[in-house]
């Protein structure tokens, strides 16, 4: 009896591999925390969040960065959102499994892996060029046209996956009892897909505030000394976000701005913590509410 | 795949013509799924406010048949018929499918309560058709329809989910029954049940047969027998014998229904 014996030895094996693998893993990530919270922590303040960029780096702070980045991420749930549950709704029970649905369905799986610097060049030529009239050019509302179509995709997938893992039995009860098609989605596929389509939206949003590329592309600003007034001309102003405040800082020779750029950092992952952790508890309470 | 290369038992069709007023009147119904032929020019009457058993081994068609009467079938995109369905006299696949789905209620094989609690999964369906004035005591006529009431009216806004099977069934007649259909379609709504909880059904079955026409699919020739005043025997996409429970059990006219019955194949 030689397999068995090699077959637990090969199990075991794998279990000290993965185990291997995934405490790697946390160590980069323990090693790039401590790192950066003991250059960055120090440098924290509230004076660091409110004020606005400076050439003297103690003097500087990440105000306008932050709030760009607030803003251009509601805005892009605002339009993406909408959008890509109405699309996730149309395929998954509206379209059927036409010839029409299946080239749609291979075309966002498609578009969901395109690099995000070539929605960068498509929202440079329409959104700050052709429809200069309306965004006013590199504008926090060319931002957001370009974030949505960057994670339109990536809320279309998750929130058809999570339509399409509503049992049919559910569909059918109602169906059944003389629901029309808008009546059922909305009472009964919506409500049990709700969690599911939150948190892909979430997961993908979180993934536009890390972005660069497309934002550098469209010409969002480095050096923002004002916040956009709420309004709708607030949403024709310049801006910046985050991801390029710091690397804006990190590429100064000072020392200074590179302590302000590991505090910026610090700051991102609270954002991005934040954003997670509503994800979370969203999702939690929808569950139990499901539940009743 | 073609019924005409199945070498079925191409004899007539024994099917007697109820004495009695028809509720729904199923003319040359056939039924194909892409190429594939399901149910081949079925033609009876089904009486009003009687039971009527449809039976017939698994795959013969007996879920395709009663999904034709309230078009529930309409959802399979690949699914195709022709032929004619008339309740009370008029057409179905002329009036409006949900119309039609209200007016001929179905309860599934396995309890199928939505995740909410037991008041919600009756009054969704009185809310959609118009009905939300008198909501509480449609709630509690429908559930004391279903001999529930007694069971849940302190527990209104506990999930559903947290009843039995049994409990859950009749949840889902009472869902039914509170939007007043005048048909009542079951298919198979005893097979996933414990004896005590299918015997509760079929004597709520009965009780309810003064109100409403019910067709009720079983692969339970006993049950049948018990609760049926008439049935269908269908083999392999057609319709074999049609005629009263007791005559068809006592009396059956094709070799197919009382092989089917004495238990020689199924
Ligand atoms: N959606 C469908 N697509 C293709 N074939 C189907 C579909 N539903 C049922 N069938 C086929 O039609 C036949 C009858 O099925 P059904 O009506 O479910 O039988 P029963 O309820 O008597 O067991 C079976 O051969 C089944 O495989
Ligand atoms: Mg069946």
């Amino acid at each position: 009896m030689r397999r068995p014996k090699r077959e637990r030895f090969l199990d075991g094996m794998l279990h000290w591999v993965g185990l291997g693998a995934t405490l790697f893993g946390l160590l980069v990530l323990t090693v790039l925390l401590v790192d950066v919270s003991l250059d960055g922590l120090p440098r924290l303040s509230w004076d660091f969040l409110t004020s606005y960029p400076s050439r003297r780096p103690e003097q500087a702070g990440i105000l306008s960065a932050l709030v760009g980045s607030l803003w251009l991420l509601s805005l892009t749930a605002l339009i993406a959102f909408p959008l890509g549950v109405g699309a996730a709704i149309y395929l998954e029970e509206y379209a059927g499994r036409t010839k029409w649905s299946r080239w749609v369905e291979i075309n966002v799986a498609n578009l969901a892996a395109v690099p995000s610097i070539i929605y960068g060049l498509l929202g440079l030529e329409i959104f700050v060029r052709a429809l200069f009239a309306v965004t006013n050019g590199r504008s926090v509302l060319s931002g957001a046209l370009t974030m949505s179509l960057l994670v339109l995709p990536v809320i279309v997938l998750a929130s058809r996956e999570a339509i399409h893992s509503v049992p049919n039995s559910v569909r059918e009860a109602a169906y059944a009892l003389g629901g029309t098609r808008w009546q059922v989605v909305r009472d009964h596929v919506l409500p049990l897909a709700f969690p599911g389509i939150l948190t892909g939206t979430i997961l993908a949003l979180s993934r536009a505030i890390g972005e660069t590329a497309p934002l550098i592309t469209i010409g969002a600003l480095t050096y923002i000394a004002f916040l956009p007034p709420l309004s709708l001309e607030g949403l024709r102003t310049p801006f910046t976000v985050l991801p390029i405040q710091i690397f804006n800082w990190i590429s100064r020779p000072q020392k200074g701005f590179h302590v302000n750029a590991a505090a910026g950092i610090l700051v991102l992952l609270a954002v991005l913590f934040l954003m997670n952790a509503t994800a979370i508890y969203l999702r939690y309470r929808s569950q139990r509410r499901l539940e009743l | 795949m073609n019924l005409a290369t199945q070498g079925t038992p191409v004899g007539e069709p024994y099917v007697v013509e109820p004495s009695e007023p028809v509720a729904v009147e199923v003319q040359a119904l056939s039924v194909w799924y892409r190429s594939f032929q399901a149910l081949a020019d079925v033609s009876f009457s089904i009486p009003r406010h009687r039971i009527t058993a449809v039976i017939g081994p698994s795959g013969c068609g007996k879920s395709t048949f009663i999904r034709c009467l309230n078009r529930m079938n309409d959802l399979i995109p690949e699914f195709r018929m022709t032929g004619d369905i008339r309740l009370e006299g008029a057409r179905i696949y002329e009036m409006d499918p949900t119309e039609v789905r209200r007016r001929v209620g179905m309860v599934f094989q396995k309890p199928n309560p939505f995740p909410k609690s037991i008041w919600e999964n009756i009054a969704w369906g009185l809310r959609i058709n118009g009905r939300r004035h008198d909501l509480a005591e449609s709630v509690e006529r429908a559930l004391r329809r279903a001999a529930l009431w007694d069971e849940v009216k302190d527990k209104l806004h506990m999930p559903a989910t947290s009843l039995s099977g049994g409990q859950q069934q009749r949840l889902c007649i009472a869902r039914v029954l509170a939007v007043e259909p005048e048909v009542l379609l079951l298919d198979e709504p005893t097979s996933s049940l414990d004896p005590i909880a299918t015997a509760r059904i079929e004597d709520l079955l009965i009780e309810l047969k003064d109100r409403y026409t019910i067709v009720i699919v079983t692969h339970n020739i006993q049950q049948a027998a018990r609760i049926s005043d008439y049935a269908a025997f269908f083999y392999l996409g057609r319709l074999i014998e049609f005629q009263k429970t007791e005559d068809l059990f006592t009396r059956p006219r094709c070799s197919m229904t009382e092989a089917y019955i004495t238990g020689r194949f199924g």
